[in-house]
């Protein structure tokens, strides 16, 4: 096969395959003194999708919308109840041991590290476990001590910490076998703003250098917008949106705003189609216009047009924004 | 510089049986280390454990008065009996461990199934480090404590003192079976403290931790003998350097103790994956 017949065969290649994905738990509620009723829900109704070799997806949704439950089918920890799920072509549950050599698992409220030991004997402990080759092992560990800045704490016990820097470190860990897919739950939950961007700054680099396939589920959207190309909303146990960030855009039609600063108060007269006022605040000397498929530019050359015109910012669509429309529709 | 994690360096074989030998080893030195890092606790354990010894001894020896031989020992046997006894309280360690069943209670469980390893191996190793780490902290002091204060039973027979070693491992890996079953029991139960309490007080008991087997009636040394694993956990070690039985008993109750692994780690491997499976099916 040729370079270029090898480079196409891993792009194209399918690191998790799942289909009519469905979990039901039985809940049980007491009615009455003695009597119970038991009534099944779905967590998990139905859900399909399919990831290539190097993608980074982030998996979005509500608390309680299945978003935990579908990673923990994907790692093997939870059986389904119906459908199919294929992790680098294993089925997770019979399989389990194996996909775990297989795959890193970051959860943000968990540790896998030991806890009374220095995070050095940690990730040594973690070669032995993985039987990872020892120049492999290094080499991973090298980079991630690197780019992570794991140095000043290497021989502090797991237990004396930072939740920064045991991130830092559980990441790592996650790494130091070279996975084929990483999942994250909620890997950055309750850090400070400065380790939050060195960690995501790290798995940016991860994504565009390795081919690591990650899945990525989180409430921070700026995670999101940092790290994942694609994005998949899961809400209801359903999948509601697979694609881009900015088709997720388009199809929530997601408005621009353009906020104009006015040297002295008086009516704007804007009649263009898709232009909507959408606030006016400071005595009338600031406007903001919310835009429908709009170019900015045209607006702002129409009011600029009767000058007074100080300051103009146009503000993209958040992605809070649409997701927040989105868990509430 | 080439990027690390890119696919080729990628680890996809199981590993082979020198590699799972080394990862056994790595495992019992992390399991040392880490309550080598707890000096204190073992300083105070030390004490209590000298001080046990001469309270113990004390009371044996009345039964030694006029020459009696209780149980079979002379004075000299109890007191070896009692001291390397206090010793090695610590090492088999047959009380409380609630590790697993914490971890079950806390969900930090599902780090240890999202491992290449079987979770009864991986804190098995840890174990047997701690088992290591009292044979230091915990064993050699009170022993050489009661050496000077009394006149203690030294083993005569060449091998006896390889045997006890091997009879000390195995009683270990008996009581950390025996805890590892009772904490599977988290698994089902809401709160697996009163299987905790039962353990406790069988192990005591029956172990021959709070006074020799052999002082009981022959009947119930039979029953306990052949019909549970928990001799094996003292007992056993304790004749075994004590030189109690002949030779030929001597060696055949450390085959007695090797029998009990091979009946109760299969049981425990097996009620793991029960107990696994209803975590992976219902979800906690």
């Amino acid at each position: 096969m040729t370079a270029t017949g090898t480079m196409t065969a891993i792009k194209t290649e399918t690191m998790i395959e799942v289909r009519d994905l469905r979990k039901e738990f039985t809940v049980r509620r007491k009615v009455g003194r003695i009597r119970r009723e038991s009534r099944t829900v779905a967590a998990v109704d139905g859900v399909a999708l399919s990831i290539a070799r190097g993608e980074t997806v982030g998996y979005i949704g509500p608390n309680g919308a299945g978003k935990s439950t579908t990673l923990k089918m994907m790692t093997g920890i939870l059986t389904p109840t119906s459908g199919h799920v294929r992790v680098c072509g294993l089925e997770p549950v019979p399989r389990r041991r194996r996909l775990a050599g297989r795959i890193g698992v970051v959860f943000g409220q968990r540790s896998q590290l030991w806890w009374d030991l220095p995070l050095r004997e940690s990730f040594r402990l973690l070669g032995f476990v993985y039987a990872v080759p020892r120049a492999e092992h290094e080499a991973r560990l090298r980079q991630c001590r690197a780019m992570l800045e794991l140095d000043e704490f290497m021989d502090t016990p797991v237990r004396q910490l930072s939740l920064g820097q045991r991130m830092r470190g559980e990441i790592t860990a996650a790494l130091l076998h070279g996975p084929d897919v990483l999942f994250l739950d909620e890997p950055t939950i309750g850090l400070d703003v400065v380790s939050k961007q060195s960690l995501r700054a790290f798995l940016a680099e991860i994504g565009t250098r390795g081919d690591v396939t990650t899945v990525l589920t989180t409430h921070d959207l700026a995670d999101i917008e940092h790290l994942c190309r694609r994005l998949i909303v899961i809400d209801c146990g359903q999948v509601v949106h697979d694609g881009t960030l900015e088709a997720l855009h388009a199809r929530y039609g997601s408005r621009r705003r353009v906020v104009v600063d006015l040297d002295e108060a008086r009516a704007l007269d804007v009649r263009m189609p898709g232009v909507a006022i959408e606030a006016i605040e400071a005595d009338g000397r600031r406007v903001t216009f919310a835009l429908d498929g709009v170019p900015a530019g045209e607006l702002i050359a129409t009011i600029a047009r009767d000058g007074g015109l100080r300051d103009v910012s146009v503000r993209e669509p958040t992605i809070e924004e649409v997701v927040a429309r989105l868990y509430r529709g | 510089m080439t990027f690390a994690f890119a696919r080729p360096l990628r680890v996809d074989h199981p590993p082979d049986r020198r590699a799972r030998l080394y990862r056994f080893g790595a495992l019992v030195g992390a399991g040392f280390r880490r309550w080598s890092t707890y000096r204190q606790a073992a300083l105070a354990g030390l004490f209590t454990n000298t001080v046990f010894g001469v309270m113990i001894y004390s009371l044996m020896r009345a039964l030694t008065e006029d020459g009696r031989r209780p149980g079979g020992y002379d004075a000299a046997q109890l007191a070896t009996y009692v001291w390397v006894g206090q010793g090695i309280l610590s090492v088999v360690h047959a009380w409380t461990w609630n590790e697993l069943a914490d971890r079950v209670r806390s969900g930090d469980v599902t780090a240890d199934l999202l491992r290449p390893i079987d979770p009864f191996e991986a804190f098995l190793a840890a174990d047997l480090g701690r088992a290591a780490y009292a044979v230091l902290a915990r064993m050699l002091v009170p022993v050489l404590a009661g050496a000077l204060m009394f006149t203690m039973y030294i083993p005569q027979r060449p091998y006896t003192i390889p045997l006890f070693v091997l009879s000390l491992i195995l009683g270990t890996v008996l009581s950390f079976t025996l805890r590892y079953l009772v904490n599977l029991g988290a698994f089902w139960l809401l709160d697996a403290r009163g299987l905790g309490a039962v353990w406790l007080l069988a192990s005591g008991v029956f172990a021959g931790t709070f006074f020799p087997l052999r002082f009981l009636p022959d009947w119930a040394q039979v029953v306990l003998w052949f019909g549970t694993p928990f001799p094996g956990l003292f007992q056993i070690p304790l004749d075994v350097v004590v030189e109690r039985p002949g030779p030929a008993q001597q060696i055949g109750s450390v085959v007695l103790q090797l029998v009990w692994v091979a009946i109760l780690v299969p049981l425990v491997l097996r009620v793991q994956r029960a107990a696994t499976d209803k975590l992976v099916i219902q979800g906690g």
